[in-house]
C-alpha cells in the first residue's frame, strides 16, 4: 500500500497500511515513545479506500484487514485515526488465539494486576487511565491478554481513546500525549491519550491476577459494593471474551483457572473519584 | 510481492523458508487464502524467525481446536440422523480430518458438509430441524432457488452451536451440464468406525476437483488445490493403480476435464506428481492459474477483472443461458 505504520503494543506486532497519509501520522505521533516493532507483524491492518476515485472524492475510509467484519460502515478520512484503532481492535478480537482475550480494563500494583470489565459505558477505560495516573500501572484500557500456560496477565498498553465527557478528566496531562480531538465520531467525541511512561516501558512485563472489578457507573448511584459468586463471574466473564469460544478446552481452562483463584466484587459508583476511592478500599483489603 | 506464488512454493518446498523475505506478507496472504494452519503444519520443525515460530505454533494449536470442533459438529449431525438408518457422508474438510488424511492436517473448516441419498432429503431435513438446526435464509425466492436447482438444502444453522450445516444430494447443481452419479458415490463410500461415510479416494478427488473447477469462481481455490495435492500424493502411495481408477471414475461423473485441470495445475503450483500424460498444455491453464494466485503482500484481492470474469463464468456453468438471465434480474431487483 502507499502508506505504512509498524506498530508493537506488548506482546503485538501490527502492519498498518493506509491509502493516506493522515491516519499514519496521527498514530505515529500518538505512538511516538513506543519500542521498534518487531521485524514481522502478528496482524496486518488496511485503511483503505472503497473504490478507487474514493481516495479523494469523498474520502472515506474502510476497515480491512487479515480480519474484517463483512457489514462495517466506512469512516470520515477525519477520524482515520479512530479507524486504525479500531482496524487493530478487530484483529485483537477475531485473530489472537495465542491469549484468552477479555474485554476489560487492567492496572497493577505491587506486582499483582486488578482486573475490570463490565458493559459499555461502565467507565472501566476511563478508570483505567485515571488510576493510571494515580500510582498504578496501566497494562491496557481494552483488552486484558490472559495467558493460556500460567494465567498471568499481558499488557496490552494501546493509546487508551478517551470518550464524551471522559476528555475533561485529562486536561492536565503533558500535551504531547494527546490525540487530535474528533468530534462527531460514531462514539460521540473521542480523544486518544498516551499511557504514561512507566505503562509502556514496561509493556512486556506481565503480572499474575489479584482481584477482579465489575464497575458500574451512574451518576445517581450511591457508593456499593457486592460480592459476585464464581458461576455469575464466569459467565460474565466469558461474554466479556471475544475469543473464548474458539479457543476450546483451553479456554475453558484458562478462564476456570482465573475464576477459581480469583475474588470477585462488583461496585457502583457515581464519579470518578469515587471510584478510584472504592477500588483503592477493595485493593488494600 | 504481487501474488501468492510465494506461498505456493512454500508449501510445496518447505525448505525454502530461509528464503522468505517478507513474512508477514506471506503470512498476510496465507490467512487470506485460509492456507495459516496447514502452512504452520508443513513448517513444523524447520527453522524459523522467532516471531514467525510463535505465530506458527499459534496457528497450529488453533487448527487442532477447529479439527476438534469440526469432528464434535460431525458427531451431532450423526446422532441426529442415525435413526433414519441412511447413509450420511461426510464432504471436504471434516471427511479429511474424520478420515485421518494428510490434507486434513491444519486445514480450516467452517461448515458441516454432508452428502445424503436424494429420496432421504425430507426426512434428513425433518430431523436437523428437529435437533435444533434452522434456516438461515427467509428469502422465498432463495429458498426455492435452492430447491428446484441446486445440489443441496439452504444452508442450516444450529441456535446453539451457531455452526452451519450444508445438506447435499449431489454434488454439482442439477443445472451444471455434467451430471455426476451421486447414488454411486454414495454406493462406493468407505464407512467410518462411528457409522459416518467418507467418499472412496477417486471420488474424494473427483468431488473436489468438481467443487473447484465445474462449479463456483474460485474463491478460496489456492486452498481447495493444496487439498487436491495432498489427496493425490497420498492416494497414488498407497495404491499403484490410483491413477487409471481416478480417470475411469472422473469420466463416469463426467468430469475428467475438471479433473485433469486439478492434477496440472496442482503440478505447477505445487509439484504434485501426476501421470506424465497429463502434463499437457493448455492455453487456459495460464488463467486459471493467475486467477488462483490473485492476491498481494497486503493480503488484497487483486485482479478484479479477471475475478469478475470468473465469477461471470461460475453462473455460466451452473445454469443456460435464459434461466441465468432470470436469475440475475431477480437478485437485481431486490
Amino acid at each position: 500500500m502507499k502508506h505504512r505504520l509498524d506498530l508493537r503494543i506488548g506482546p503485538v506486532s501490527f502492519r498498518i497500511g493506509s491509502d493516506w497519509r493522515s491516519p499514519l501520522d496521527a498514530l505515529r505521533r500518538l505512538y511516538e515513545t513506543y519500542p521498534e516493532p518487531d521485524p514481522v507483524a502478528d496482524f496486518t491492518v488496511r485503511l483503505e479506500a472503497e473504490r478507487v476515485w474514493r481516495r479523494w472524492l469523498r474520502p472515506s475510509v474502510a476497515i480491512r484487514g487479515d480480519y474484517v467484519l463483512p457489514d462495517a460502515a466506512p469512516m470520515a478520512l477525519a477520524h482515520g485515526l479512530l479507524a486504525a484503532e479500531m482496524g487493530m481492535n478487530l484483529q485483537m478480537a477475531l485473530g489472537q488465539k495465542r491469549f484468552l482475550l477479555l474485554h476489560a480494563a487492567t492496572v497493577e500494583k505491587d506486582g499483582r494486576a486488578l482486573l475490570m470489565t463490565g458493559e459499555s459505558g461502565a467507565g472501566k477505560s476511563t478508570l483505567a487511565a485515571l488510576l493510571g495516573e494515580r500510582g498504578w500501572r496501566l497494562m491496557g484500557d481494552e483488552f486484558a491478554l490472559l495467558d493460556l500456560a500460567d494465567g498471568r496477565l499481558h499488557p496490552f498498553p494501546r493509546a487508551i481513546s478517551l470518550k464524551n465527557r471522559a476528555i475533561a478528566l485529562f486536561d492536565g496531562v503533558a500535551p504531547d500525549r494527546l490525540g487530535p480531538l474528533l468530534a462527531d465520531t460514531p462514539k460521540g467525541t473521542i480523544r486518544h491519550l498516551r499511557p504514561g511512561a512507566e505503562a509502556i516501558a514496561r509493556m512486556d512485563e506481565p503480572a499474575p491476577p489479584a482481584l477482579i472489578l465489575f464497575p458500574r457507573y451512574d451518576p445517581g448511584f450511591a457508593r456499593a459494593i457486592r460480592p459476585v459468586g464464581a458461576a455469575e463471574v464466569f459467565v460474565r466473564l466469558t461474554q466479556a471474551s471475544t475469543n473464548y469460544v474458539a479457543l476450546g478446552e483451553r479456554g475453558f481452562a484458562a478462564l476456570a483457572g482465573l475464576v477459581a483463584a480469583i475474588p470477585a466484587r462488583a461496585i457502583d459508583y457515581a464519579d470518578t473519584d469515587m471510584a478510584a476511592a472504592l477500588v483503592e478500599e477493595l485493593w488494600d483489603q | 510481492m504481487r501474488d501468492a506464488r510465494v506461498l505456493a512454493r512454500l508449501l510445496a518446498d518447505p525448505s525454502r523458508a530461509g528464503a522468505v523475505e517478507d513474512w508477514t506478507g506471506l503470512l498476510s496472504i496465507a490467512r487470506a487464502e485460509s492456507l495459516l494452519g496447514s502452512l504452520a503444519w508443513r513448517l513444523k520443525g524447520i527453522r524459523l524467525p522467532d516471531k514467525v515460530a510463535q505465530i506458527l505454533e499459534v496457528a497450529r494449536r488453533d487448527s487442532e481446536t477447529v479439527r476438534t470442533q469440526a469432528l464434535w459438529e460431525a458427531e451431532m449431525a450423526r446422532r441426529a440422523l442415525a435413526p433414519l438408518g441412511v447413509p450420511v457422508i461426510l464432504l471436504k474438510g471434516s471427511a479429511y480430518v474424520a478420515a485421518g488424511l494428510a490434507a486434513g492436517v491444519g486445514r480450516s473448516i467452517g461448515d458441516l458438509d454432508i452428502l445424503v441419498p436424494r429420496d432421504s432429503l425430507d426426512r434428513v431435513q425433518a430431523a436437523l430441524l428437529a435437533a435444533g438446526w434452522e434456516w438461515v435464509k427467509e428469502d422465498a425466492y432463495d429458498d426455492l432457488y435452492y430447491r428446484r436447482w441446486m445440489h443441496e438444502l439452504p444452508p442450516l444453522i444450529h441456535k446453539e452451536r451457531d455452526r452451519m450445516i450444508d445438506v447435499h444430494h449431489t454434488i454439482l447443481p442439477l443445472t451444471a451440464r455434467p451430471t455426476p452419479d451421486a447414488a454411486a458415490m454414495i454406493a462406493d463410500s468407505a464407512r467410518l468406525g462411528n457409522g459416518l461415510g467418507v467418499l472412496s479416494p477417486p471420488d474424494m478427488i473427483v468431488h473436489s476437483a468438481a467443487h473447484l473447477f465445474a462449479d463456483g469462481d474460485l474463491a478460496g481455490g489456492l486452498r481447495n488445490l493444496w487439498d487436491i495435492d495432498r489427496l493425490l500424493r497420498e492416494f497414488a502411495e498407497a495404491d499403484a493403480g490410483f491413477w487409471p481408477k481416478l480417470e475411469e471414475r472422473a469420466s463416469r461423473h463426467g468430469l475428467l476435464a475438471a479433473v485433469h485441470r486439478a492434477g496440472r495445475l496442482a503440478h505447477d503450483l505445487y509439484g504434485t506428481p501426476v501421470p506424465e500424460i497429463w502434463r499437457v498444455r493448455d492455453s487456459a491453464d495460464s488463467l486459471f492459474k493467475a486467477r488462483l494466485l490473485a492476491r498481494d503482500g497486503w493480503g488484497r484481492a487483486t485482479r478484479p477483472a479477471l475475478r469478475f470474469a470468473f465469477y461471470v463464468r461460475s453462473h455460466w456453468l451452473r445454469m443456460p443461458p435464459l434461466m441465468l438471465a432470470r436469475h440475475l434480474w431477480t437478485k437485481a431487483r431486490r
